[in-house]
């Protein structure tokens, strides 16, 4: 054992490797996205780990092994559950033989995400059991257990982080020893083979076996009731689980009160005796939990269940917040009112000067912003639509590209502007997919097009890497999870394949790319322009753009138009001291990454690249 | 001890953070650190919380609790400062990174700062820029600052330490001479 700094998906990925996975798949997706880089990392040879193409295939590469009897485990953020839900949903009816703990993410607030999804109420859907832990520490201990009990039952299990957990980072007394199993292989059988009869049969299995679940979990050890009912006897208690657990104990700490606390790391199967128990000793119970209202709905049900008069203060009664994620701040006031104690609050301070908004943007030099600017200037004044997809490229909605008039979900870009197309015959409808997302889920979409005979211009941007995510390979690098070399699949080849010859461009040559849509534009049927350049997190920056002082004019059109956050106008002092200078566009040469397009826009060539 | 720092996406506030965590961890003291990963590092507000010692429950430091804000530009430092306690310390570095929403006066934060707090430590970039060659090393020369206050529970040497154990042997070395700035210009 060693104290090490693990963050939570680190926690989860040491501890699933300590309990003996043996394979590791999963699609990266914030904040689900470093469980399986740190498994790629800090791996044994034997354990093997893949980016899978999707959340589907990740689902049901990892069922194959755990049909051998391997320990399996995969990753996603909440969404990726929704692709992953088709083979997850049958899968729970025939069950694994090796322990199989599915890891979805869920994002509260939501931080990184298009939804707010609670992945406890899919686990109550698909009849699945599920674990929610409440701190990096409990994380890594449980995630050993979750594996024993998906053994013990033979189904898989789900596993739910949140953001706060999954990126939050404790000092971790962690293990480098290794379970070492022997699985038993693959044993031909008809049970892997789902048929209405067997489904039947299993749905049944399943319905008597879950309640012995709940039964089970009322003694797992991670599911407690603590603390003290108040002195001045009336009873209330708390009820809550997640990281609103932690927020609870924190809130507590400040209000300098205590309070009976159930703690639920289980949401479903329900541990229905442990919190009848609970249930006894309370007359007014506060549950605190982010997203839907799980362990509030469990709590009635129980009482009616039980015919136990305890009132149940949540989502359902406005005592609690019913999206957005919690804070200790959200936690402390709604503990204060309800435990009747006195909040203190600080004073207020000088009100500050008006701040900045600073919402995320494209990197200084992404190849993105060149791209959409292409397509802009290209369409200015002609009806045209934008169909955008899930990606920093998302980011291109934002002033002043304003370059995504629609964003749904993975893929989805290719597929909405088939619809918009026959919407609106008389507009050029776009769709702009990243390169990790056609593999993803975008592919099947152009095919569908094709084969439809609809009227589109599909840009990939294809920038060689999963970018929002951090930087993740797909089948496009080159290069595994695992550092394995293996040839490229070639988009341009694909897409030729598919019927279409794409127009492959480099984005950052302004020119090129803009004849490049305009001629895409004025044909009809699918069309395809491939924008290749890579992210500056991959590639290195090729130098600075400068300003010369006396050609600039400060006419601000390529602050203006490009949004580049390594351009201002006088880097924002005009005001102090150099009113009476002539203003010019400063360029920050902390950002800039000399991808010339600024250079290629000036009006008055005012500005020129510098390599280095 | 709750520290927290507060840039922009792409600073290198997880970085810092760990290090102060690193620097906890070798000291065998209880940490807990949070950070922001995701969209909003793409040039966007981000923050991290380092908790060190045993208590803190919740990974991110409540409001008005933090001993320690080390801003990593003026504008992020003043939205953050309702986290600091009353009478914490301000480490800030002077030089604005202009949002693409429009310039704003990095004069207009750092002066306020002065007004509400006695103790602003100012960090000039342009320092780090100096003596680095880059702006990179920015996150580095805070966490010397930081420590050159002599309130932050660790010394320069345990920073270094912690920056050996934690980044390429290159790296560590190429971030030295930031990180003794503060010390320099004392």
């Amino acid at each position: 054992m060693s104290i090490r700094l693990l963050m939570g998906n680190g926690a989860i990925a040491e501890g699933a490797l300590a309990a003996g996975v043996t394979v590791a798949t999963g699609y990266p997706g914030t904040p689900s996205t470093e469980i399986l880089e740190t498994i790629a990392k800090i791996r044994d040879k034997n354990v093997y780990v893949e980016w899978s193409v999707n959340e589907k295939a990740a689902l049901e590469v990892a069922a194959g092994a755990s049909y051998a009897g391997h320990r399996t485990l995969v990753t996603m953020k909440q969404v990726g559950l929704n692709v992953a839900s088709d083979p997850l949903m049958s899968l729970a009816y025939i069950g694994v033989k090796g322990g199989m703990v599915v890891v979805v993410a869920d994002d509260p607030g939501p931080i990184s995400s298009q939804t707010e999804q609670d992945t406890r109420t899919f686990a109550r859907y698909s009849k699945l059991p599920i674990f929610d832990p409440a701190s990096p520490e409990e994380a890594y201990a449980m995630i050993r257990d979750a594996f024993d009990y998906s053994e013990k039952y033979s189904t898989p299990v789900l596993f739910r982080p949140t953001t706060r957990l999954s990126h939050a980072n404790a000092a971790i007394d962690a293990t480098d020893e290794r379970d070492v199993r022997q699985p038993e292989g693959f044993v031909k059988d008809p049970k892997w083979v789902i048929f209405p009869r067997l489904s039947y049969a299993a749905h049944k299995a399943i319905e008597e076996r879950n309640p012995a679940i709940g039964e089970d979990f009322s003694s797992y050890r991670f599911n407690t009731i603590e603390g003290n009912t108040s002195a001045n006897g009336t009873r209330l208690g708390i009820a809550t689980g997640g990281v609103s657990y932690a927020y609870t104990r924190e809130a507590l700490q400040i209000l300098g009160a205590d309070c009976r606390i159930l703690k639920i790391a289980t949401p479903y199967p329900f541990p229905e005796t442990l919190a009848a128990r609970f249930l006894n000793e309370v007359d007014t119970v506060l549950v605190l939990e982010e997203l839907d209202p799980v362990i509030e709905r469990e709590l009635i049900y129980l009482c009616g269940k039980l015919d136990k008069s305890v009132k149940i203060l949540g989502k359902g009664t406005r005592h609690t917040i019913t999206s957005g994620e919690n804070s200790v701040e959200t936690v402390t006031e709604q503990l204060a009112s309800f435990l009747n104690c006195q909040l203190s609050t600080v004073n207020c301070q000088l009100s500050p000067p008006s701040l900045p908004i600073r919402p995320p943007v494209l990197c200084a030099g992404c190849p993105h912003r060149a791209s959409f600017y292409a397509v802009k200037k290209a369409m200015h004044g002609k009806k045209a639509i934008f169909s955008g997809d899930i990606g920093c490229y998302t980011l291109g909605n934002a002033q002043p590209l304003d370059m995504v008039d629609t964003c749904l979900c993975m893929g989805a870009g290719i597929t909405l502007a088939q619809g918009l197309s026959r919407a609106e015959p008389d507009a050029t409808v776009f769709a702009f997919v990243g390169d990790s997302t056609f593999f993803a889920s975008g592919m099947t979409g152009v095919v569908n097009a094709v084969y439809n005979k609809h009227d589109m211009v599909l840009v990939v941007l294809d920038n060689r890497i999963t970018a929002m995510t951090g930087g993740q390979t797909h089948p496009g690098i080159g290069k595994t999870l695992m550092n394995e070399p293996v040839p490229p699949l070639n988009i341009p080849a694909i897409l030729t394949a598919f019927g279409i010859t794409p127009r492959v461009v480099n984005p950052l040559d302004h020119k090129a790319a803009v004849a490049a849509v305009n001629e895409a534009a004025a044909e009809s049927g699918v069309r395809a322009i491939v924008f290749e350049y890579p992210c500056v997190n991959v590639a290195k920056p090729t130098g600075c753009a400068s300003v010369d002082a006396d050609k600039c004019i400060a006419c601000g059109k390529c602050v203006r138009e490009l949004g580049c956050p390594a351009l201002s106008i006088d880097n924002g002092q005009l005001t102090i001291d150099n009113q009476d200078e002539k203003r010019r566009v400063t360029i920050d040469k902390s950002l800039c990454t000399g991808c010339g397009l600024c250079a290629q826009m000036c009006p008055t060539g005012a500005i020129a690249e510098v390599s280095e | 001890m709750n520290i927290l720092l507060a840039g922009v996406g792409g600073q290198g506030t997880v970085l810092a953070s760990k290090l102060l965590a690193q620097c906890a961890l070798d000291k065998g003291e209880a940490v807990h650190t949070a950070e922001t990963i995701g969209m909003a590092q793409r040039g966007g507000s981000v923050v991290s919380h380092v908790r060190i010692g045993a208590g803190a429950f919740s990974p991110l430091i409540p409001k008005a609790a933090a001993d320690m804000l080390i801003g990593f530009e003026p504008s992020e430092a003043v939205r953050c400062l309702p986290y600091l306690k009353p009478n914490g310390i301000v480490i800030v570095s002077t030089r604005g990174i202009m949002p693409t929403t429009g310039a704003y006066n990095p004069a207009d934060m750092l002066s306020y700062l002065k007004t509400v707090t006695d103790s602003a430590v100012f960090v000039d970039a342009e320092d780090v820029y100096r003596v680095c060659g880059s702006y990179r090393p920015l996150n580095i020369a805070l966490l010397g600052a930081a420590a050159a206050t002599g309130k932050l529970g660790f010394t320069v040497s345990d920073l270094e330490r912690a920056m050996r154990a934690q980044m390429s042997a290159k790296n560590a070395e190429a971030n030295l001479p930031a990180l003794a700035l503060a010390e320099a210009l004392k």
